[in-house]
């Protein structure tokens, strides 16, 4: 079957769902690759790259619409035009957002056609490959972090040079999705201090690993539980969005630039970044908004644009980070595709099996066959496994009153341990003879010494430990030895015997424990 | 020599056994310590030999040379995976040793100055006799499960806690009988009567322990030839062998808590036999188990910056130590950090797996201990999993039901990605289903441990 790639008809758009390493590795899978004439310019990929990788070039998007029995795009179909060119048993993949876009939706359910929509890939470990959305939002939150340093008129990194000191730029992160914590990583590494904020307290760790620091709220109740909603997001209530703000006009004053990237799925984007808290950002200051595209999440931005407020805050409200590193972006959006064709064709034989007992195609595919299959029904695998209940977290003064209550419980059997000891000592003193006494203290101080001294033993020579406590329990020997001059016969091969084999045990103990000894080295 | 010389022979000796255990904190002082305890041994046997009342005779020499040559063939010959059914064999020696000396203090005349000594004298003998027959076929039913020759499986035979009362108390019985008319003419039926019934005792208690629990029970065994050399120091008035016995004694009872804290279970419940009851259903695991293929691995121990590797008992079985070790030295020699795991119970033997990593040429410090590296997983790309199961079962933390609930376990599902090396996919010794190898990052690399890894350093140059 035939594979095809048009030329993005969505104006400014850079990207190209195919590229040249991906059509070698369609070409892999069994499919024969077609493109039309200058799709990969905005990309930097040539018309002579594509053939090279023996891709067929087309003159015009019809021709090649004819051609293909799988289209791969990147932006939903655009317009009448290209809506028509779709027809029946074809196959067409692109990002395509049904929720919001119900009419084209019902189109291509009377068009006939198998839609796959890569924005509806469920969030599973397995599917991770083809997720286009979080390879897409890794490219915007770092181009994010690229537009704030541009517009932003100093350093990130703080510098003491002998033209006097720089501080370091801080910088805000709201949501800690996949853009957000790729923009972590990019402002950190530029030498920002980062802060982040998240409703999910459970990415706090994610957002510490990244290197910035979590802004934690003073907040009891709201907990999300991330599991619950594959991954994402979900509504906060009032009382929490409040206390948010609150902590978000705290920190207004001190920040040099804001990135928000807070979205809930199948909603407008919240407004958190709000009129008051730019005002009292300080001039010069820069607010990327990524979610501009859905409203926004500060008041003021508008999308598609930069424009500067009154007291000389930027506010970027772009919507094409991910066009605007066409290369980067083309070349992931593509592996992603090629990823999902190759869960497409199981035998790797070039014919596409739309197999929709798969969670994952089941998932993404909207139309198929004549029918809406959007929404799908519930993955059966979780994306997130359901968080434990997990108890809660003690105090210290409870830790210090527990650690409190051990010592003096073991103080306390420490006591009784040595108190019943001795009774049993002065019971036997009180009966034994003197020289079994004498005996007797050898014994306990040696058992004494034994336990002090197999403590510091350390674990990795535990088997050399019990070849050589092996070695000298033969010290039994002695007992034998007092024993063999004697005239009983009976009593001379016993002992003749036991010689023989404590020799043995002594012998045959050192000489083995010194050849696993030799063994060990260091690198 | 001197009564006097002779104890301070002892003294000497007692001094460097002390050292030779205490040098053994870390690999470097290990092997000047080994020198200690065989100098320790040479002056005390030196020492009772050339002491008093000893005549050196023709018997003595020979069986002391036969003695010699058989320990030292059997040393050089071992192979470092027949090491603990060695060590076992080795306790046996020592517990026979206890019993036949006990038997020739009761055949020998005495002359006792009161009646407590005389007292004294024949309990130490009872104890004497009794440890070191349990030791002797305890011993041998160790070795025999652990050579293989018989069945690994726990054998629990109907009402076995009260067979052990019984015998135990037949034992006591017997005692008073024994003190009642003891005297070197007599024929002492209880001594020989409760030498056997404690030579049943031991091979029924190491019955009923199954395959996993066998460090707890090599270590038990080693504390009791301790003992037994304790004993028998008290019969003879002989304080070196009291002070050596003391020591391995305790050694041996720290080995065995160790290893018994590291399953999370009670000694007692160890040594009694078998698991404890289930508390209730178990978990039900969810997922499917993926295979995977070595060109499978091997891309993604290519793409991997840090690996973990966890070999458990198959890998002795498979005798794969070579195998890991070259392993472990091509991915090194590309620059990967590559590191070893090992659980306290992994093996039969305490420190099992560390002594097989070292005969294989694994340099000790990469392999560390599960306390070390249980905090690294997370920040891990790549977990290898040769022949162990139990020790990294997630079931141990996450299900309360599990009969190995509580047992600290390898946290080796937090990595990015496991491989398990594993012949098929049967349980654990302990038979329960393992979610480990359930989980999404997971793959299970079937095959004998050393066949699997032999195909994969095809593939890794």
């Amino acid at each position: 079957m035939k594979i095809g790639t048009p030329k993005e008809s969505f104006a400014g758009e850079n990207r190209v769902a195919m590229t040249p390493a991906s059509a070698l590795a369609l070409q892999k899978l069994g499919y024969e690759c077609v493109i039309q004439s200058g799709a990969g310019m905005g990309a930097r990929f040539s018309d002579q790259e594509y053939k090279d990788a023996g891709v067929e070039v087309v003159k015009t998007a019809a021709a090649l619409w004819k051609a293909a029995d799988i289209v791969a795009k990147v932006r939903p179909l655009e317009g009448a035009t290209e809506e028509k060119r779709v027809r029946k048993g074809q196959t067409v993949i692109s990002f395509f957002y049904p929720a919001q876009n119900e009419a084209q939706l019902k189109l291509m359910k009377s068009a006939g056609a198998n839609y796959i929509a890569m924005d509806m890939v469920p969030r599973i470990s397995r599917a991770q490959k083809m997720d286009a959305l979080s390879s897409m939002a890794n490219i915007a939150g770092y181009r994010a972090v690229i537009e704030a340093s541009n517009n932003f008129g100093r350093f990130f990194t703080g510098q003491i040079t002998a033209a006097g000191k720089v501080p370091p730029a801080k910088v805000l992160i709201v949501g800690a999705g996949v853009a957000g914590l790729a923009a972590i990583g990019a402002a950190t590494s530029l030498g920002a201090i980062t802060l982040a904020f998240d409703v999910r307290p459970e990415v706090a760790e994610q957002i510490e690993s990244m290197g910035a620091e979590f802004v934690y709220l003073d907040f009891a109740e709201e907990a999300q539980d991330g599991a619950a909603t594959g991954g994402y997001a979900a509504v906060s209530s009032p009382e929490f969005r409040e206390a948010q703000l609150a902590k978000f006009r705290e920190l207004a004053p001190e920040v040099d630039i804001v990135i928000t990237t807070a979205l809930i799925p199948g909603r407008d984007a919240p407004k958190l970044w709000l009129k008051d808290m730019v005002e009292a950002m300080k001039p010069g200051s820069v607010v990327i908004d990524l979610a501009a595209e859905r409203g926004g999440n500060c008041d003021l931005t508008v999308m598609d644009e930069k424009i500067e407020t009154k007291n000389g805050v930027t506010i970027v409200g772009y919507t094409d980070f991910p066009s605007r590193m066409a290369t980067q972006s083309s070349t992931l959006y593509a592996n992603n595709i090629r990823h999902m064709m190759d869960d497409l064709t199981p035998e790797k034989d070039g014919v596409v099996v739309h197999n929709m007992e798969d969670d994952v195609i089941r998932g993404a595919t909207v139309t198929f066959e004549g029918d809406v299959t959007f929404p799908p029904p519930p993955p059966k695998v979780q994306a997130i496994a359901a968080k434990k209940p997990t108890a809660p977290e003690l105090t210290p003064e409870e830790k210090s009153a527990l650690e409190a209550a051990a010592m003096k419980k073991s103080g306390m059997q420490q006591t009784l341990m040595l108190i019943a000891g001795g009774a049993v000592m002065l019971l036997i003193g009180a009966y034994a003879p003197a020289s079994f006494m004498q005996h007797f203290i050898v014994f306990v101080l040696s058992v004494f010494i034994g336990f002090q001294v197999i403590w510091n033993v350390s674990h990795a020579l535990h088997t050399p430990l019990m070849a050589i406590t092996n070695a000298i329990s033969g010290i039994i020997i002695l007992g034998a030895l007092l024993q063999i001059g004697s005239d009983n016969k009976l009593v001379l091969i016993l002992a003749a015997i036991s010689v023989l084999i404590a020799t043995i045990n002594v012998v045959g103990g050192f000489m083995v424990t010194r050849r696993m000894l030799q063994m060990f080295q260091k690198s | 020599m001197s009564i006097g010389l002779v104890t301070a022979a002892y003294i000497a000796a007692s001094v460097l056994f002390i050292l030779a255990l205490g040098g053994l904190s870390n690999q470097e002082s290990a092997k000047r310590a080994i020198w200690y305890g065989i100098v320790g041994m040479a002056i005390a046997i030196v020492a009772t030999v050339s002491g008093p009342q000893m005549d050196i005779g023709a018997v003595l020499i020979v069986m002391m040379a036969i003695g010699a040559v058989v320990g030292v063939i059997v040393a050089q010959r071992v192979q470092m995976t027949g090491m603990p059914q060695l060590v076992a064999a080795l306790h046996s020696f020592v517990g026979l040793a206890a019993v036949f000396i006990g038997i020739n203090s009761d055949l020998t005349a005495h002359h006792f100055a009161s009646d407590a000594e005389e007292v004294i004298h024949e309990v130490e003998i009872f104890i004497g006799v009794f440890i070191g027959a349990i030791t002797f076929t305890g011993s041998i039913i160790a070795y025999a499960k652990l050579a293989g020759s018989i069945s690994g499986n726990a054998l629990i035979l109907p009402g076995r806690h009260v067979w052990n009362v019984l015998m135990a108390g037949a034992s006591i019985v017997l005692l008073v009988l024994y003190m009642q008319d003891a005297s070197a003419d007599t024929f002492s039926w209880q001594l020989y009567l409760m030498t056997a019934i404690a030579f049943v005792v031991g091979a029924h208690l190491v019955m009923a322990i199954g395959g996993a629990d066998m460090p707890v029970v090599v270590s038990m065994l080693n504390s009791y030839s301790g003992w037994a050399a304790a004993a028998t120091g008290f019969l003879l008035g002989n304080d070196l062998l009291i002070v050596t016995g003391a020591l391995v004694g305790s050694s041996g009872a720290i080995l065995s808590y160790i290893m018994c804290k590291a399953m999370n279970r009670h000694f007692l419940s160890v040594i009694l036999g078998g698991f404890g009851g289930q508390k209730g259903p178990a978990m039900e695991i969810e997922g499917e188990q993926i295979a995977i293929d070595a060109d499978g691995v091997a891309s993604a121990l290519d793409d991997a910056d840090s690996v973990i590797i966890v070999p458990g008992y198959g890998m002795a079985v498979a005798q794969a130590q070579q195998s890991v070790s070259e392993l472990t030295k091509r991915l090194r020699a590309r620059g990967k950090e590559v590191r070893f795991g090992i659980h306290p119970v992994a093996g039969r033997l305490p420190g099992h797996m560390n002594v097989l990593l070292a005969e294989a040429r694994v340099p000790y410090d990469i392999v560390l201990e599960m306390d070390e590296i249980n905090d690294d997983f997370p920040e891990t790309d790549v977990v290898m999993i040769i022949g162990s199961n139990d020790i990294v079962n997630p079931a141990a933390q996450e299900d309360p039901n599990s009969p190995i609930a509580g047992m600290p376990v390898l946290e080796v599902w937090k990595a990015k990605q496991v491989f398990v090396s594993k012949r098929g996919q049967g349980t654990g010794y302990s038979g329960i289903e393992n979610p480990l190898f359930f989980k999404e990052n997971t793959r299970m690399f079937y095959g004998d441990a050393k066949a699997s890894l032999d195909s994969l350093l095809t593939r890794i140059s």
